[in-house]
C-alpha cells in the first residue's frame, strides 16, 4: 500500500469499499465523472452510488441510455479532454456493445497519438457468477480483454485492495478495466484503511504461504483456493496462494518466485479454460522456470460451455469450489 | 597351470588372422579381460583378452605374421588358480579363444557424427539402501520431471537410485534433495541435457591415437590396406565432385523431440545419421546409377555397369587408429529406427572390436560422416567398386533468404559427393545430390520413425 494517510480503518464489504473510494474520489477531484446506466437517481443496481446524485449533480453523475458503445465511447472523449471519467457497465455481460470503443479506441490512444493523448479512464464492471445469475449475469470477461496492450484490468478480492487499486486505476493516465465480483460484493468483509491510499496495479499479493504448491488465482477464487489450502495445511499440506489483484499487467515475478520455491503451480479462475488467463501464466512459468517445476503446470477452470447455467447443480458443475480446488491440490502436491 | 591362446576367428568367413601388435611381452603379468594382443584382418582391428589371469610365457607368432585361425599364438601361465573362482569356468588348455566379452578395454571411439561422448553408467556398483530394481528405476527417469532432472544433473544424482515418494513412486524434487543431504545415491549425472547443437568437443582428439613425434609408426594391417585401397580408387575411379547445402532444420527439430524417447526405448542413441541415410536410400532408388559399379573389360568381356539389386549402404565410423565402414545391408528395407539400431550395433561392435569382416563387406554406396568434427565440405574418396560416396557436413545455423524473400535461421548442412565418372555424369550426380536434398528437407516432425 501506498500513501496511507490514517492508521484508522473501518470495516466493510467489497461493496462498501468500491463505493467509499468513489465517493472519496468524487469528493475530491471534480473532474471525476460517473456515468452508466442507473447510476444516478436509483443510485446503481448495487446501490453504489446511492444519494451521489444529490451530493453531486446530473452533470457529475450521469444517467445515460441502454447503450454501453455510447456508455465508453463518451467516456473515451472526456478522458481525452481532461475529465476523470468512470463508466459503468451494469453487468460484465453486456460489455460486448462497446468492445470497439475499449479495445479499438481506448486502448489505442496513447499508442496511435504518439503520446500525446492518453485516456484516463476507468471502466468498472460487476462480473463472475455464483449469484444464480445464470446466462447474461454470470460471465467472466478477463480473457477477452487481456489480449490487448494498452489495456489494464484489475481484479481485487478484498475490500482494502478494492479501495486502493480502485484509486491507483482513477489515478492512472491510461484505461483501465475494473472488475469486481459480485458474488464477493457482500460476502467478503474486511478492514479499509481510512483515508486515502493507493495499490500500485500490476503487484500481486502472497495472501497465504506455502511450501509445497503455488495457487494462483484472482477474484472470488482467492478466497476459496485460501479455504482449500487452510483445509490441506490441516493435512500436513502446505499450500501458497498467491492473489493476483491485477490480471494485466502481470506480477510476473511474484508468480516465478513461488513457483521456483514450491515447483509446483495450479491456476485457478472462474473464466473458461481455453485461451484463459491460465494459459498466458501457465506458458510463461514453462517458458521462464521449465527446469524448476516438478510437475505439470495445471488450470482449475470452467468447462467450454457458452454460460452458466441457472439451475443450482449446473452452476455449481460450472464453478469450481473449495473441495474441488482442495481435491486438485492434494493430487498436486502428492505427485 | 598354461593356457595355450589361438588365433581368434574374426569373423564367420575369416580363416586367418595377423598379429598386428603384442600388447604384453614375455614375463608380464596379464589380467583376466584384459588385452594382450591385437589382431587385424582385412580391415578389422581387434584386442584379444586374456581368458586367465597369470603371466605371460610364450609369444608364439611374430608381429605382423599372419596365421590360420585357431593357430596357438600364445601360452599364458595361470596364477592363483585355486583362488580363481570355480564358477569362471576357465576354457580348457587348447579350446579356442571366445570372442571378447569384457568391457572395451582400450579407449572410447568417437562415434558417429552427432554423437558426442556420454558418461558412462553409474560406477556405484552398490548403491545405499533405498536403490530400486531395473524397471522401477526407468520408469522413475521417465517420469522425472524438469526440476527433478535439473537437481539430479546439478548434484551429480542418479536418479534411478533413488526412491521415490511421490506419486506411484515418482521421484520426486524434494527427493533428489533429500538424497543429496544424505549423500544416499551420488552417481554419475544420469540424465545430461543434449545442447541443441553438439559442437564437436575439443577433448574428443585425446580419443585418436597418439604417435610420438619424432618415430616411425609401423603400418598395422588395417592402415596399409587402407592406404591401397585408397590409392587404387583413386588411380581407377575418375573422382568428380559435387556438393548441395540442405535445410536440415525440420529434421533435426524430429531428432531432438525423439532422442531421449529413442534412447530410452531402444539403449541407442538417436543421431542424424538414420534420417540420412534414409534419404539417401531413397535417393539411390530414384537414381539407381548411383547403386552401381563399373565392371572394366577383362579378356573376355568388354566393359560395363553393373547396377546392385540391393542397396547395401557402408557407413564410416572413426577410431583411433583407422577408419571403417561397416555396412548396413538391404538398407532400403529398414525404416530411420531400423537404420539408428543398425547403425548403433554396428557402432557398438566397432567399439569393442567385434567387427567382423562380414559386417564390413557388401556396401554398394558409402555414407561419409565427416561433420562430427565440424568439417564444412570435404572430398571423399570412392569405396573402390562403388559408384559413389556422399558425405554429411557439419551442420550450422545460418541466416538463410528463403523463397519469399525472408530472412531466416535455418540449421543447413552441406553435403558433398564423389562420383565415379566411369558410371555416372555429372547431371545424373546433380540429380541425385538434388533428390537428396528436397527428401531431407521435407523429413520433419510430422512423419514416423
Amino acid at each position: 500500500m501506498a500513501v496511507v494517510s490514517s492508521t484508522s480503518s473501518t470495516v466493510m464489504n467489497n461493496v462498501e469499499a468500491v463505493r467509499a473510494t468513489l465517493y472519496e474520489a468524487m469528493r475530491n477531484d471534480d473532474r471525476t465523472i460517473i456515468l452508466g446506466e442507473d447510476v444516478g437517481a436509483r443510485g446503481n443496481v448495487f446501490l453504489i452510488t446511492k444519494d451521489f446524485i444529490g451530493e453531486f449533480g446530473e452533470a457529475r453523475v450521469i444517467d445515460t441510455p441502454i447503450a454501453e458503445a455510447s456508455i465508453v465511447g463518451i467516456a473515451v472523449g472526456m478522458a481525452m479532454e481532461g475529465l476523470r471519467p468512470i463508466a459503468e457497465i451494469q453487468f460484465a455481460d453486456f460489455i460486448y456493445p462497446s468492445f470497439n470503443q475499449i479495445v479499438g479506441e481506448a486502448a489505442k490512444i496513447r499508442y496511435r497519438s504518439n503520446g500525446e493523448y492518453t485516456c484516463p479512464l476507468v471502466i468498472r464492471t460487476p462480473y463472475g457468477g455464483g449469484v444464480r445469475g445464470a446466462l447474461s449475469h454470470s460471465v467472466s470477461i478477463e480473457a477477452l480483454f487481456y489480449h490487448v496492450p494498452g489495456l489494464k484490468i484489475v481484479a481485487p478480492s478484498f475490500p482494502d485492495d478494492v479501495k486502493g487499486l480502485l484509486n491507483s486505476a482513477i489515478d492512472d493516465p491510461d484505461p483501465v478495466l475494473f472488475l469486481e465480483h459480485k458474488k464477493t460484493y457482500r460476502l467478503i468483509k474486511g478492514e479499509v484503511p481510512d483515508g486515502h491510499y493507493t495499490i500500485p496495479l500490476g503487484k500481486a499479493r502472497v495472501r497465504k504461504a506455502g511450501a509445497q504448491l503455488t495457487v494462483v488465482s484472482y477474484g472470488l477464487y482467492v478466497h476459496w483456493a485460501i479455504e482449500a489450502a487452510e483445509r490441506l495445511e490441516k493435512e500436513g499440506l502446505s499450500v501458497e496462494v498467491i492473489d493476483l489483484r491485477s490480471i494485466r499487467p502481470m506480477d510476473k515475478t511474484a508468480i516465478l518466485d513461488s513457483v521456483r520455491k514450491t515447483r509446483k503451480l495450479l491456476i485457478v479462475h472462474e473464466d473458461n479454460k481455453f485461451g484463459g488467463v491460465g494459459a498466458e501464466i501457465g506458458a510463461m512459468v514453462a517458458e521462464e522456470a521449465l527446469f524448476d517445476l516438478d510437475a505439470p503446470i495445471r488450470r482449475l477452470a470452467a468447462p467450454d460451455v457458452p454460460a452458466m447455467g441457472y439451475a443450482l447443480p449446473l452452476e455449481e458443475e460450472y464453478m469450481s469450489s473449495p473441495a474441488k480446488m482442495a481435491e486438485t491440490m492434494r493430487e498436486m502436491v502428492k505427485f | 597351470m598354461n593356457t595355450t591362446i589361438t588365433m581368434p576367428q574374426l569373423g564367420e568367413t575369416v580363416t586367418e588372422g595377423t598379429v598386428a601388435q603384442w600388447l604384453k611381452s614375455v614375463g608380464d603379468s596379464v589380467d583376466k579381460y584384459e588385452d594382450f594382443v591385437e589382431v587385424s584382418t582385412d580391415k578389422v582391428n581387434a584386442g584379444v583378452p586374456s581368458p586367465v589371469t597369470g603371466t605371460i610365457r610364450e609369444l608364439l607368432v611374430k608381429e605382423g605374421e599372419t596365421v590360420a585361425t585357431g593357430t596357438p599364438i600364445a601360452v599364458i601361465e595361470e596364477v592363483g588358480a585355486a583362488s580363481a573362482s570355480a564358477a569362471s569356468a576357465a576354457p580348457a588348455e587348447s579350446a579356442p579363444v571366445p570372442a571378447p566379452t569384457a568391457p572395451a578395454a582400450s579407449a572410447p571411439a568417437p562415434a558417429l557424427a552427432t554423437e558426442r561422448p556420454q558418461p558412462g553408467p553409474s560406477s556405484n556398483g552398490s548403491p545405499a539402501a533405498g536403490a530400486v530394481d531395473g524397471a522401477e528405476a526407468e520408469g522413475a527417469l521417465r517420469g522425472a520431471s524438469p526440476a527433478v532432472r535439473r537437481l539430479a544433473r546439478e548434484h551429480h544424482i542418479d536418479i534411478r537410485a533413488i526412491k521415490g515418494s511421490g506419486s506411484n513412486g515418482r521421484v520426486t524434487a524434494d527427493d533428489v534433495l533429500a538424497a543429496t543431504r544424505t549423500g544416499a545415491p551420488a552417481a554419475t549425472a544420469a540424465v545430461p541435457a543434449a545442447p541443441p547443437f553438439e559442437a564437436p568437443d575439443a577433448t574428443r582428439t585425446s580419443t585418436y591415437a597418439q604417435p610420438i613425434p619424432g618415430t616411425t609408426v609401423t603400418l598395422t594391417q588395417a592402415r596399409r590396406i587402407i592406404a591401397e585401397r585408397m590409392v587404387e580408387s583413386r588411380r581407377t575411379a575418375p573422382h568428380a565432385w559435387s556438393m548441395v547445402e540442405i535445410d536440415v532444420t525440420e529434421v533435426w527439430k524430429w531428432r531432438v523431440r525423439e532422442k531421449d524417447r529413442f534412447e530410452r526405448e531402444t539403449g541407442y542413441k538417436l543421431t542424424l545419421l538414420p534420417f540420412f541415410v534414409r534419404a539417401v536410400v531413397e535417393s539411390l532408388a530414384a537414381f539407381p546409377l548411383m547403386n552401381a559399379r563399373f565392371v572394366p573389360a577383362d579378356g573376355s568381356n568388354q566393359a560395363s555397369i553393373y547396377v546392385n539389386g540391393e542397396v547395401n549402404v557402408g557407413v564410416a565410423i572413426g577410431l583411433p587408429t583407422n577408419l571403417v565402414v561397416p555396412v548396413i545391408k538391404n538398407a532400403d528395407k529398414l525404416s530411420i529406427k531400423g537404420l539408428a539400431i543398425a547403425a548403433g550395433e554396428l557402432i557398438e561392435k566397432a567399439r569393442k572390436g567385434k567387427l567382423g569382416v562380414d559386417d564390413l563387406a557388401g556396401g554398394t554406396f558409402t555414407v561419409n560422416n565427416n561433420g562430427a568434427n565440424g568439417s564444412w565440405a570435404s572430398a571423399p574418396i570412392i569405396n573402390g567398386g562403388q559408384a559413389g560416396i556422399v558425405t554429411m557436413e557439419t551442420v550450422v545455423k545460418k541466416l538463410v533468404v528463403r523463397d519469399d524473400d525472408s530472412i531466416a535461421i535455418r540449421s543447413m548442412m552441406n553435403s558433398c559427393l564423389s562420383l565415379d565418372h566411369r558410371v555416372v555424369d555429372g547431371y545424373v550426380a546433380s540429380g541425385f545430390l538434388a533428390d537428396l536434398k528436397r527428401r531431407l528437407e521435407r523429413m520433419g516432425p510430422q512423419g514416423e520413425l
